[in-house]
């Protein structure tokens, strides 16, 4: 019993030691957004700064237009999520019905393909079209990472569920439209899940298509916060506070969802861009 | 098939028949061509472009004109590119072993049940998640030669002040790293999924017959995880070879172009220069790279599950 108990200490103290990059990485993060910039010039560094500067994060929406770019992201990331569910979900069930799934190796190819390959001749339709300045190219140019992860994601589901149900209702006289709208897609909901999250987050992480294709007023937010860091000579503290705006509702959505997440990202294995 | 009379008549021979063969064939065609035209719109028409561009004399504002292989023969002596090759590779290597040894370790130690494993495993998760952008931000200042936060931990333990992505010589490991901090996440959850398929009784009777740990890990879970690992590490490795956001964050393939791989040289080329022509022949040659390696990879893993098959 006690030598059980000694190897669960153990493995607890392993693990805190595996995940202590993480957790400091973390912490030093946002350490970093809640000082003034004397304490964040400080040497030695300061963890726990006397005063907190909350007013970086009133800096980072106040003069750097923050929130028309989280607005931009949110336009970007949900509208390229919803069409791949729109478009993707019923590929999906169609190629694990069709017993295609020898075409998902397309969905592996684009995976491999570097984003930048894209980019280059998305780049000159969208100027030929003439839209680029709109939030449109990057809405599309988005649809190459979702809809690969919604196909792959729905594949996989459908492949799982029982056929019996499609069948009876097939039988009795249900279209193939109304047995998917009907029968298969109800039963499907957890993969659809699935494929919500992990394309809101591989879109809203995506950062290589919005630095060509973002022009000052269409950026999203890791374009945003490159700019910052990039073109205005800023101090860390407003600087840390953007990071970690960006990123948060990821990591909530991560946190929230964790269960989801790891299950599609064991099966597919996918990630975007 | 969309009517539903010949539909019943269908079932009606089937009943009378008693066969199995006869079967209701629903049209699933109708469910997958909007995903073809989407996909073939943006997936397949860049691809196919990309190849047309790469054939010809083009930089952005200038008239186009054909040039056959002129761009691939260029691409061949270039120092540049061959440079940035090399800095991709190496890149790419320490970017795979790493975190295939470190997710290989947490996958281990997460497989096993002590206190407060969920939350770990949760925190554990988090870096993969998080905006790449965001968190090269934040490493860029961490590894600040002056007031940043790796360099006072160093000189705790005595070691001195490094410049870590500021020099040429440490910016390639330094990015390293970061890419390991993030992407060991990946490798764990494949390789944890693997383990948990792990069936329990080849160890009871390895205890029994006195194997100690190694060996059990050795001879019975390494066999038994191979195919997984493989799967880890044809995604890291093409992820590593693809990777741009944390490079170009922090240090745009600097400095001068000590850490400029592939793909950054690419983006300078195609997006600085504006010289298409070159950047589609160099993003060719790169998608060949990607996909051979890939190749050999798989081949690999086909002889895994293979010999894995033997065994059994």
């Amino acid at each position: 019993m006690s030598s059980r108990l000694l190897n669960q200490i153990g493995l607890f103290f392993a693990a805190l030691v595996i995940v202590s990059p993480a957790i400091l990485f973390f912490l030093w993060m946002i350490s970093l957004s809640l000082k003034f910039e004397i304490d964040n010039g400080a040497y030695p560094p300061i963890l726990i700064p006397e005063r907190f500067a909350w007013s970086n994060y009133v800096k980072v929406f106040e003069e750097n237009n923050f929130l028309l770019y989280l607005w931009n992201s949110v336009l970007v990331t949900g509208t390229a999520t919803l069409l791949a569910l729109l478009i993707g979900v019923p590929a999906g069930y169609g190629i694990a019905r069709l017993k295609a799934e020898k075409s998902a190796v397309v969905i592996m190819i684009a995976r491999m393909t570097p984003g930048l390959s894209y980019l280059i001749p998305l780049f000159l339709l969208f100027q030929w079209i003439g839209i680029l300045g709109t939030l449109w190219p990057q809405i599309i140019i988005h649809l190459v990472v979702t809809v690969p992860i919604v196909v792959w994601v729905m594949i996989g589901y459908f492949e799982t569920t029982p056929m019996e149900l499609e069948e009876a209702a097939n039988i009795d006289g249900a279209s193939s439209w109304q047995v998917f709208r009907l029968v298969a897609l109800p039963i499907a909901k957890p993969g659809i899940v699935v494929a919500f999250i992990l394309s809101v987050i591989f879109s809203w992480n995506n950062f290589v298509f919005g630095v060509v294709l973002a022009s000052r007023e269409t950026r999203t937010l890791p374009v945003a916060v490159y700019n910052m860091l990039s073109y205005e000579q800023v101090s860390w503290g407003p600087l840390a506070a953007a990071a970690l705006v960006v990123t948060l509702p990821v990591l909530v959505l991560t946190m929230f969802a964790q269960k989801q997440i790891v299950a599609g990202l064991t099966a597919g294995a996918v990630k975007g861009g | 098939m969309s009517a539903i009379a010949p539909e019943r008549t269908g079932v009606a021979t089937q009943a009378i028949e008693g066969s199995q063969t006869i079967r209701l064939a629903p049209n699933y065609w109708p469910f997958v061509v909007p995903a073809l035209v989407v996909v073939g719109a943006v997936i397949v028409f860049p691809w196919a472009f990309t190849l047309w561009m790469s054939v010809n004399r083009w930089t952005l504002g200038q008239s186009r004109s054909f040039a056959g292989m002129e761009n691939y023969l260029r691409l061949a002596s270039d120092p540049r590119f061959w440079e940035s090759l090399v800095h991709t590779l190496t890149y790419t290597s320490l970017s795979v072993a790493a975190p295939m040894f470190l997710g290989t370790v947490a996958a281990l130690i997460f497989d096993a049940r002590f206190p407060l494993r969920g939350l770990l495993r949760g925190v554990f998760v988090m870096p993969m998640m998080a905006t790449p952008v965001a968190v090269a931000l934040v490493w860029t200042m961490m590894f600040h030669p002056q007031l940043g936060v790796l360099n006072y931990l160093l000189s705790l333990v005595g070691i001195p002040a490094q410049e870590w992505i500021f020099n040429a010589k440490t910016v390639i490991p330094s990015l390293v790293a970061v890419e390991t901090w993030q992407w060991t996440p990946l490798v764990m959850l494949i390789v944890l999924g693997g383990l948990a398929s792990v069936p329990r009784e080849p160890f009871e009777s390895a205890e029994i017959d006195g194997a100690n740990a190694w060996q059990q890990f050795r001879y019975l879970t390494l066999p038994m995880i191979a195919p997984f690992l493989m799967i880890a590490l044809i995604i890291r490795t093409i992820d590593a070879l693809k990777s741009f956001d944390i490079i170009f964050a922090m240090t745009q393939g600097g400095p001068g172009t000590a850490s400029e791989t592939i793909n950054i040289y690419l983006y300078n080329t195609a997006f600085s220069y504006y010289d298409i022509g070159y950047g589609s022949a160099m993003a060719v040659v790169f998608f060949i790279v990607i996909v051979a390696l890939s190749f050999i990879l798989l081949m690999l893993r086909q002889r895994s599950q293979w010999i894995d098959a033997e065994g059994k």
